[in-house]
């Protein structure tokens, strides 16, 4: 329903436009104007939905020459030498799977840590408690500093999200390799028998690589975790205290079950942004063609693998190159369907509370 | 009900008046047989004690996890505040050895290339918003929009780069500004799609109704109401995206290059020639063996990253107008 107010202050701001000619029919220009600007936006739309499918086709057919030539046996080989044109992506595939889903698991166990710390309220709880040493619990002023304090460390949180990762990488190459390696070098000589040990970690890695991705993804999966379990109606909460369970007694058995669809969402994503993460894991992860379950050996992903072998290419090594990103557009969209697939649905159930 | 010309009081099964029943019922403990100190909180239960761990649990897990996020902040303005001046911004990359120089050309290249890439994508993105915060809900035009935007949000960086590669680079014949910006297009695009849908979508129908109700035509309504009033969250897209293209590597590393002069010479600005940018810059420098130039990369990486969180906040500011109108 329009209310008064709304219709003057449109009739003001159409008047301001087109002053005195309110009150005529609209023109032909007017209308034809109309005609074309919702043509417009049809065409720009439907463009959008041409340019992915071009994405798809640019890559798709500039990878054809290299698919007839090696076949799919290109998936599941795994030499990578140009002199004798011989290719074979498995070590980086096995390379993007491997990284990912390590990140994945300690993003995912320190991401959804974090969106329950941010969620129940612990920091404002602190930050109440201190205030209420101080007799300052209700004051006007600093009564409002514990919804600050976590209004600020959410944001914070988010922000992180922005930094751009080749300053991710740029701090995994300085920092996080030099300070891991004794650990690493020390585990390798005691338990070098464990595959995970077997080799020593001489700069680029596994392990730097995943750990760097892990953080980068962290801040996707508390985002959107925190916004799940922020989701869920306070009256689930309630009965589950009234009847007598305890915080975390609620968080395990009613909160995190109801919030999972979201939750899941959010880490299926996570995992998307793992795959198609490139330049971090191009400066730390080693580049070498290596099959290994080793997390101190050098490593390969299809990302880091197009970073590095693009600006070098020969004509005749572009075609590879280009199947190999077909395979990780392949990947990579079956992921982010299904993730898109699974918030979707998380919603429409949300709704339906 | 109870009958009131009854003389005689009702009497229960048990042979007792009403009003000794509830007498005895006030005089009784309410709280007999209650156990308190069961109810009581208690470290010693198990209930409590496992609440009380997975609590500290969470907790040190969240002060780990931030500890390293944090550190990345600490480590930039460490390393990268030692280097910074002036001359940083004025002078160009120095070649391996060199002392001194700096990524004046960078700055402008990211620069150049997100505005290309802002000139390509902010009309065709808030068209297509538009569009499908207008569509009728059935249509199938906007759901394949809709789709496809969200696929675009999660394609990994390194493809629009390999994209614009065979798209313009192939065809053009070289590395240039406008294949960089291209390729940072379509990472800014579906960000925008989707927040100036959500933000057109977020203006009240009624005003909407109101200037149609006045004779206003479609176009006209879009144009006076609807962009203006969904004007401050739109630009928190443009923004987001605009903060998400200047930090990016991966699609610029081989469509845009780097380059060690100015884009403009001789008075002339040329965008069709390899173009410098501070992200591909940091790269780059990050992988020689040279003192300066590692240092320089820390540099340009604080720059980025203030950069991108200044844009950021900016873009966060808007939302917040459109809140408070």
């Amino acid at each position: 329903m329009a209310s008064t107010s709304d219709i003057t202050r449109a009739r003001e701001e159409v008047t301001a436009w087109h002053p005195g000619q309110i009150w005529h029919p609209p023109s032909t220009a007017q209308k034809w104007t109309d005609r074309i600007f919702r043509q417009l936006c049809v065409v720009f739309a439907a463009s959008t939905i041409a340019l992915s499918a071009l994405l798809v086709l640019e890559i798709g057919v500039k990878a054809i020459p290299a698919f007839r030539e090696y076949g799919l046996g290109f998936l599941y080989r795994a030499t990578w030498d140009p002199n004798k044109a011989k290719y074979g992506i498995l070590p980086e595939i096995w390379g993007t799977l491997y990284t990912s889903l390590l990140a994945l698991l300690i993003g995912t166990l320190f991401g959804v840590a974090a969106a329950i710390f941010l969620s129940e309220g612990y920091l404002g709880e602190f930050v109440f408690r201190v205030l209420k040493i101080f007799n300052l619990n209700f004051h006007p002023f600093w009564g409002k500093l514990p919804i600050r304090v976590e209004a600020v460390l959410k944001n914070l949180i988010e922000l992180l999200a922005a930094v751009p990762s080749v300053v991710y990488g740029l701090w995994g190459l300085f920092i996080v390799i030099p300070l891991i390696r004794p650990f690493c070098n020390w585990l390798h000589s005691q338990f070098g028998w464990f595959p995970f040990f077997s080799t020593d970690l001489s700069g680029p890695g596994i392990l730097p690589a995943v750990l760097v991705l892990s953080i980068m993804i962290l801040p996707t999966i508390t985002a959107i975790s925190r916004d799940a379990l922020v989701a869920v109606p306070s009256k689930l909460r309630m009965a589950a205290y009234g009847l007598g369970a305890t915080r975390w007694e609620t968080i395990l058995g009613v909160l995190l079950p109801t919030a999972s669809r979201g939750i899941f969402g959010g880490i299926v994503l996570a995992f998307g942004r793992a795959l198609g993460e490139t330049m971090a894991l191009a400066m730390l992860v080693g580049n070498a063609n290596r099959l290994t379950l080793s997390l101190f050996s050098p490593a390969n992903t299809l990302a880091a693998l197009l970073a590095n072998s693009f600006p070098e290419a020969g004509a005749k090594e572009i075609p590879v190159l280009m199947y190999a990103a077909l395979v990780l557009l392949a990947i990579t969209l079956v992921v982010n369907l299904f993730g898109a697939l699974v918030l979707e649905r998380a919603a429409v159930s949300a709704e339906a509370k | 009900m109870t009958d009131s010309n009854d003389k005689t009081p009702k009497r229960s099964a048990d042979g007792k008046t009403l009003s000794a029943r509830v007498k005895e019922e006030v005089a009784r403990d309410p709280f007999e047989g209650v156990d308190f100190p069961e109810l009581e909180l208690s470290l010693y239960r198990p209930r409590t004690f496992f609440s009380i761990v997975l609590s500290v649990l969470v907790t040190s897990m969240t002060l780990v996890a931030l500890v390293p996020l944090f550190a990345v902040l600490w480590m930039l303005l460490w390393r990268g505040g030692q280097k910074l001046s002036l001359a940083l911004f004025t002078s160009l990359p120095p070649a391996p050895l060199e002392q001194g120089g700096g990524f004046g050309n960078a700055v402008i290249g990211t620069l150049i290339m997100v505005g290309i890439a802002t000139l390509i994508t902010v009309p065709l993105g808030i068209l297509t918003g538009l569009f499908l915060s207008q569509a009728p809900k059935d249509n199938k035009l906007a759901a394949a929009v809709r789709l496809s935007a969200k696929v675009l949000t999660g394609f990994p960086s390194i493809l629009a780069g390999v994209f614009a590669y065979g798209a313009i680079v192939l065809t053009t014949g070289g590395y240039s500004a406008i294949a960089g910006g291209i390729a940072l297009s379509i990472l800014m695009l579906p960000t925008i799609i989707l927040t100036s849908e959500s933000a057109v979508a977020m203006v009240p129908a009624r005003m909407k109704e109101a200037s149609i109700g006045i004779g206003a035509t479609g176009a006209q309504t879009v144009w006076m109401v609807l962009l203006p009033t969904a004007m401050p969250g739109i630009l928190t897209g443009i923004m987001l995206a605009v903060a998400r293209a200047a930090g990016e590597t991966a699609p610029l590393l081989f469509t845009a290059l780097f380059s060690n002069y100015w884009l403009a010479s001789h008075g002339r600005l040329n965008l069709m020639q390899p173009t410098a940018s501070l992200a591909v810059l940091i790269f780059n420098f990050a992988g020689t063996p040279f003192k300066n130039q590692v240092e320089l990369a820390w540099a340009a990486a604080l720059v980025l990253v203030v950069l991108v969180l200044i844009i950021n906040l900016i873009g966060r500011s808007f939302s917040k107008q459109q809140i408070e109108q």
